[in-house]
């Protein structure tokens, strides 16, 4: 869906993470690029060069705020401090809407900065939805939680990740960010149907989407962001635009990072995707509106 | 499973095989985790303990280079590992995980020994450099505010110093040894691409000497979004110091100046410049 509630009614594109070897090359040559998702946690500081260079990107582009430390599944809830900062920054941003990971990283104060997968449990679904919501309402905005790419699974889950992931978005009322290659690397490592899992989601919920490349070792994928998108993900992002309709996607390039032309040209590749998609012409998910009474 | 996947690493980078308790802990892991077709319990879990540290120790080292120059790679692991149980990170960001490790060195000097002084001082120079490069900036103090002030009255002006800027007494010239181990690193990122003689790169290769001790005054700042070094005479950084502690000019000033040796009137000249470099780099701002 190209604009829908929780992404702040907005129909941004196809968008890059805005990483710190790229600098010099944006703010010399302003490359012209629909938008550029931060990583907030590295921008959630008082001053100097990180705050001086999103104010020139800001003046530029469009922004859109991805944070990793939020932990919506962890037992502590939402730290006052980070959501203060992040507020701030969201203010600083105008970000239509925020996003983090449907995932648990810190106990009693103590963070991993990981992103732990969760025990998929009615009680954690129930948890987690409420951590978003404590969320959404201190910061104002849409929120939108993405699935992660996992290597275990645990005895106690009681669903599939999807189910999971629906329970937990309808019980918070909130967005989908939708990795389409974490599903990929989730489903190699678990062994179940990415498109089961395209499928079986709220559609009309999702967001944003996430592209990436993974890597491939003998007995599991890890999600390294180290490489240029690999087709069967392609081929899952065609399938989800079809699904969910054409919506602002961003590609994530964390290491091993090449030169700015090389990661937008990649992230370009979308388009053809999206005309796939289209010419499918499979309609998109409309919001489901409650008949009144008569 | 935090207690799990935050366990130290064996030698060779792999989950420990036994538990605190002494079972496998294989065993553990199966009570947690579900094996699938290719992977176990154990090594299943066993990815995510090996990311966590890679992580932390990967981000120590980054934010570290003085500390690993002077220890050496299989010393400072060990050093960051023992700091990481002791202190594992209690921040949403990994910009402030060697907030500790100098009172840490401090405390355990064995993992530093015998050079632990020096440590201490790279641990708190290091840290200074993660400070200096995204702490806030307030409105600098310019000669405009001054001549706001009558002349009889800015004795008693109390100056602020910008939040972000560090003072640090050292016992050792560690700014000095650390551009040094930079300058070493680039070259030797530069050597891997060269064709330069083997032997001319050995000769790089060689560590950077370790500085000898000696009392130095630093103050690490920034301008235009770099981080700078800036040595201080011991008089400046005492000014300096008392400046930040609220005092007024008048006090600063007599904190800072010796009282012995040279007359007040000797110093004029040199404070009236230490004032204008500082106003030019903009430390100086109004107190709120």
């Amino acid at each position: 869906m190209p604009a829908n509630q929780f992404n702040g009614y907005t129909d941004y594109g196809i968008g890059i993470g805005l990483r710190i070897p790229h600098y010099d090359h944006i703010l010399s040559r302003k490359p012209t690029v629909d938008w550029f998702e931060i990583i907030s946690e590295n921008f959630m500081v008082d001053g100097g060069r990180p705050l001086e260079v999103l104010d020139e990107i800001l003046a530029q582009y469009r922004v859109v705020q991805h944070g990793v430390a939020l932990y919506f599944g962890s037992a502590d809830g939402p730290n006052r401090e980070h959501l203060r900062r992040l507020k701030a920054l969201t203010r600083r941003t105008r970000t239509p809407w925020v996003s983090d990971h449907l995932c648990w990283g810190s106990v009693d104060g103590t963070y991993s900065h990981d992103l732990l997968p969760m025990p998929y449990t009615k009680a954690a679904a129930r948890k987690t939805a409420a951590n978003i919501r404590r969320v959404r309402d201190y910061l104002e905005l849409p929120v939108a939680v993405e699935n992660v790419s996992s290597y275990t699974e645990f005895h106690v889950s009681e669903m599939t990740e999807w189910e999971f992931l629906t329970e937990v978005v309808e019980l918070a009322d909130c967005g989908i960010l939708l990795d389409v290659n974490n599903i990929y690397v989730s489903a190699k490592n678990h062994g179940f149907n990415p498109y089961d899992y395209l499928d079986h989601i709220p559609h009309r919920r999702v967001a944003q989407m996430h592209i990436a490349g993974h890597t491939k070792f003998e007995k599991y994928i890890l999600d390294t962001h180290d490489h240029p998108v690999l087709d069967p993900v392609w081929q899952l992002y065609a399938h989800a635009t079809r699904r969910c309709g054409v919506t602002a996607t961003l590609l994530e390039w964390d290491d091993k990072i090449p030169s700015f032309d090389e990661v937008h040209n990649e992230a370009l590749k979308a388009h053809e995707f999206i005309a796939q998609a289209r010419a499918a012409k499979i309609p998109a998910p409309r919001e489901k509106i409650r008949s009144r009474a008569r | 499973m935090w207690r799990v996947i935050s366990r130290p690493l064996t030698d060779g980078s792999r989950m420990q095989p036994r538990w605190t308790d002494g079972r496998p802990a294989g065993a553990v892991a199966a009570q947690i985790a579900r094996p699938n077709d290719r992977l176990t319990a154990f090594e299943r879990l066993e990815i995510y303990n090996r990311m966590y540290w890679f992580r932390v120790l990967d981000s120590l080292y980054e934010d570290c280079p003085g500390l690993r120059a002077v220890l050496g790679d299989k010393k400072f692991i060990r050093l960051a590992e023992a700091y990481l149980v002791k202190h594992p990170s209690v921040s949403f960001t990994l910009r402030n995980l060697p907030g500790r490790l100098a009172r840490f060195i401090r405390a355990e000097p064995r993992y530093t020994r015998p050079h632990t002084a020096l440590c201490h001082d790279l641990a708190r120079f290091e840290w200074a450099r993660v400070e200096v490069f995204d702490t806030a900036a307030r409105p600098v103090f310019t000669v405009d505010d001054l001549r706001g002030v009558a002349p009889a009255k800015q004795g008693g002006l109390r100056l602020a110093l910008q939040p972000y800027l560090q003072l640090l007494r050292l016992d050792y010239p560690v700014d000095g040894f650390i551009l040094a181990v930079k300058q070493r690193e680039a070259e030797l990122l530069r050597g891997d691409a060269s064709n330069a003689p083997a032997g001319w790169r050995r000769r790089r290769e060689r560590a950077t000497r370790r500085p000898a001790r000696a009392r130095t005054h630093v103050a690490v700042h920034r301008l235009e979004g770099r981080i700078y070094f800036k040595r201080l005479e011991p008089a400046a950084y005492r000014v300096l110091t008392a400046l930040r502690a609220g005092r007024t000019l008048e006090q600063a000033l007599a904190t800072g100046l010796p009282r012995a040796g040279k007359s007040r009137a000797a110093w004029a000249g040199r404070v009236q410049g230490w004032f204008r470099n500082w106003m030019e780099l903009g430390w100086l701002c109004r107190r709120e």
